[in-house]
């Protein structure tokens, strides 16, 4: 397999050995999101394959209570504040550090990367203290602002790498033939590094979507966000009901996945 | 110095002082997101340090009693001066409900103190005249412990190790000097070598799963490479959560592996994999894979492929061509990504909460239970501290071998 003419037997073993591993290692990193998808539409509330009986009732149960609906309004919301905050910020930024004589490179951007490396529960301990000094916890507020720090960095990164390919002289020829340069970045710049902002947003977007420890420690039962919710339940008592909304989180996840993958056609090489 | 030299300095300088400006709109336009982060992130995580060494109770508290210890010899018990003011002390804590407080803070360091000071509080309500030595003598006898009074005279400082010395498994004795704490008490340095321990073994894990998937990546055919990379790809994408959700399931004891091994007759009991410490390190094997196999990835995919086969055509048997030619080259990716894996998987929380059972808890388990069950949030920032410190060396590890700039997204 995809050996040259003069590979040995040994070899072709040793090859046919790496593959069959190699597929075994892909089938285990996808096969256990899958499993998930026909346990949320068994009839039983066992999680026992192959289902006997499929049926929607945990989808009626989803859909149908309260909390649910409420948490992932409050899911919504803030991811949707953070994504905007993030997005600004983070593109700002990164048109700031792509530039040629900007100071202290290396040591800016190891800050600004830094939310991605920090113990997620520091982060979260830290806020749970420090904004509850200005009564900032279980509020939206305070959920919001610790979700931008840690989605900033994947805009920084998705955004520098795309300006990382794009040419500076179109701004430069925007602005010699006469643009202000508030139109030259909102008609030329912006416009030819859209994939990589709307890249950063869908990672922001998806940052705070899918955070959990944050979340438990920042919010109440008014905020409670999705993942807070399944969180509680998988602890207290684990349901199927859970699995349709993990299901439902798989199906948004491939969703947003598609469209990151259509915006940068060139990722997959 | 040469005048061409003299030349040369003013040329630079000059073309410095021209660039300012433009450095300083770059900068300016990434100052928004630095202001920021040093609000929304770097604070709190200052706080955190601050939380870890604070000691505000016993100042608060005691203000009147630490100003008549600081004529105390430490060895004898003391005069009844110092019961006076502890008495004063205790009748406005009572009346501002703050005996509690420092009675929490004084048990961490004297067990059985949290009663005593509540004890006392209620007894100097009733009393409205001295002498006071006597009466606190008579409702507990350890009020004559000049132990006792140590330690709350050590308390008077704004600024405590108590908290990173518990967090290390250390504590300061009366005379001030630092010992080992013994028995059951000493749970943390065995969290943080736990911590480290799993750490390791997912990093091990995923490089070993891993290192296989990134080199079949570079040698397939561009369409069969674009599917697998949307294999490794995909899970990374999905929330963590779900993931997670997704090992309860299979790993409950009637739950899918169970069934494929009793019915493969690989084991004639089901297994117990919930809960367990192979559970916890399967899983996060599985969310940490990506993370290892990308950086490993972009690596091997500079490595010219011509090199094996000019390996080979020079007479090198297959297996030295790889190890001793492909292998190497790729050090760089290979460390990169277990370095990323590994500073990850210090900070699990969810999956070792979900997936682990309560000897598999992670120092992040123990942060969260300070915080939230035991209201020790001294602790739970020392703690913090020293996961933080773990976490920053390899950082800095990262940062010097690889580069921040090398991240990358997929």
């Amino acid at each position: 397999m995809w050996l040259p003419s003069y590979a040995t037997p040994s070899e072709r073993l040793m090859r046919t050995l790496v593959m069959a591993f190699v597929i075994a290692v892909l089938l285990f990193l996808v096969a256990p999101l899958f499993i998930i998808v026909p346990l949320s539409f068994s009839k039983d509330p066992f999680f026992t394959l192959p289902v006997k009986e499929y049926s929607l009732r945990w989808y009626a149960d989803f859909f149908g209570n309260a909390r649910w609906m409420n948490a992932i309004f409050n899911s919504a919301v803030a991811a949707v504040m953070t994504t905007i905050l993030a997005t600004t910020l983070g593109t700002l930024a990164a048109l700031g550090i792509s530039r040629p004589n900007f100071p202290a490179r290396r040591l800016i951007m190891a800050l600004l990367i830094s939310p991605m490396i920090v113990p997620i529960v520091i982060v979260a301990v830290g806020s749970y203290l420090f904004f509850g000094q200005f009564g900032l916890t279980n509020t939206r507020t305070g959920l919001v602002l610790a979700h931008t720090a840690l989605a900033t960095p994947f805009v920084v990164i998705t955004v520098t790498a795309t300006l990382s390919t794009y040419d500076t002289n179109l701004t430069r020829a925007a602005l010699s033939l006469g643009a202000s340069p508030s139109s030259a970045f909102f008609r030329v710049t912006l416009p030819n590094i859209m994939p990589g902002v709307i890249s950063g947003a869908i990672f922001a977007f998806a940052t705070s979507f899918d955070e959990v420890v944050v979340a438990l420690f920042m919010t109440a039962a008014e905020q409670r966000t999705l993942p807070v919710q399944m969180f509680s339940g998988i602890r207290d008592q684990i349901n199927p009901t859970i699995m349709a909304a993990a299901t439902l989180l798989l199906a948004l996840s491939i969703v947003l996945f598609a469209m990151l993958a259509l915006l940068t056609p060139r990722r997959v090489k | 110095m040469a005048v061409a030299d003299m030349d040369r300095i003013n040329v630079f300088m000059a073309v410095r002082r021209a660039e300012k400006p433009a450095r300083r709109a770059a900068l300016s336009l990434a100052l928004p997101l630095i202001v920021f982060l040093v609000v929304a992130f770097v604070a709190p995580i200052l706080y955190l340090l601050v939380t870890a060494v604070g000691n505000p109770e016993t100042r608060q508290v005691l203000p009147r009693t630490l100003g008549a210890l600081e004529t105390w010899d430490g060895v004898s018990v003391p005069d009844e001066p110092v019961y006076a003011a502890l008495a004063a002390d205790l009748k406005v804590a009572k009346d501002n409900s703050t005996a509690a407080l420092l009675g929490k803070r004084l048990n961490y360091e004297i067990s059985g103190m949290r009663s005593r000071v509540l004890a006392a509080a209620r007894m100097v309500e009733r009393l409205d005249t001295g002498p006071y030595k006597q009466k606190f003598l008579e409702l507990n006898k350890d009020w004559g412990s000049p132990e006792s009074w140590a330690i709350i005279k050590r308390n008077g400082t704004s600024l405590t190790p108590y908290y990173l010395l518990t967090a290390l498994d250390l504590q300061q004795a009366p005379n001030g000097s630092v010992e080992r704490v013994q028995g059951d008490q000493a749970i943390f340095l065995d969290v943080l070598a736990r911590t480290l321990f799993v750490a390791g073994l997912v990093t091990l894990f995923t490089l070993i799963l891993g290192y296989p998937v990134a080199y079949v990546l570079t040698i397939a055919p561009k369409a069969i490479a674009g599917i697998m990379m949307l294999m490794v790809l995909l899970p990374l994408w999905t929330s963590l959560l779900v993931r997670t959700t997704a090992w309860v399931v299979l790993l409950q004891s009637d739950g899918v592996i169970n069934d494929v091994l009793m019915a493969l007759h690989l084991t004639s009991d089901r297994l117990q994999l919930i809960f367990t410490r192979a559970g916890t390190v399967i899983a996060m094997t599985h969310i940490q894979l990506p993370f290892t196999i990308l950086p490993i990835y972009s690596v091997m995919r500079s490595i010219p492929a011509t090199q094996l086969r000019a390996a080979r055509s020079l007479g090198a048997p297959p297996s030295s061509a790889f190890w001793r030619i492909y292998a190497p080259q790729t050090l760089p990716g290979v460390v990169a990504g277990c370095l990323m894996t590994f500073i990850l998987s210090l900070g699990y929380y969810i999956t070792p909460a979900l997936v682990g059972g309560p000897r598999d808890q992670m120092v992040s388990n123990f942060i969260s239970v300070y915080i939230n069950r035991d209201l020790n949030w001294g602790l739970a920032a020392a703690l913090g501290v020293v996961l933080l410190v773990v976490t920053l060396a390899i950082y800095l590890l990262f940062l010097r071998l690889v580069g921040a700039d090398k991240i990358k997204l997929g």
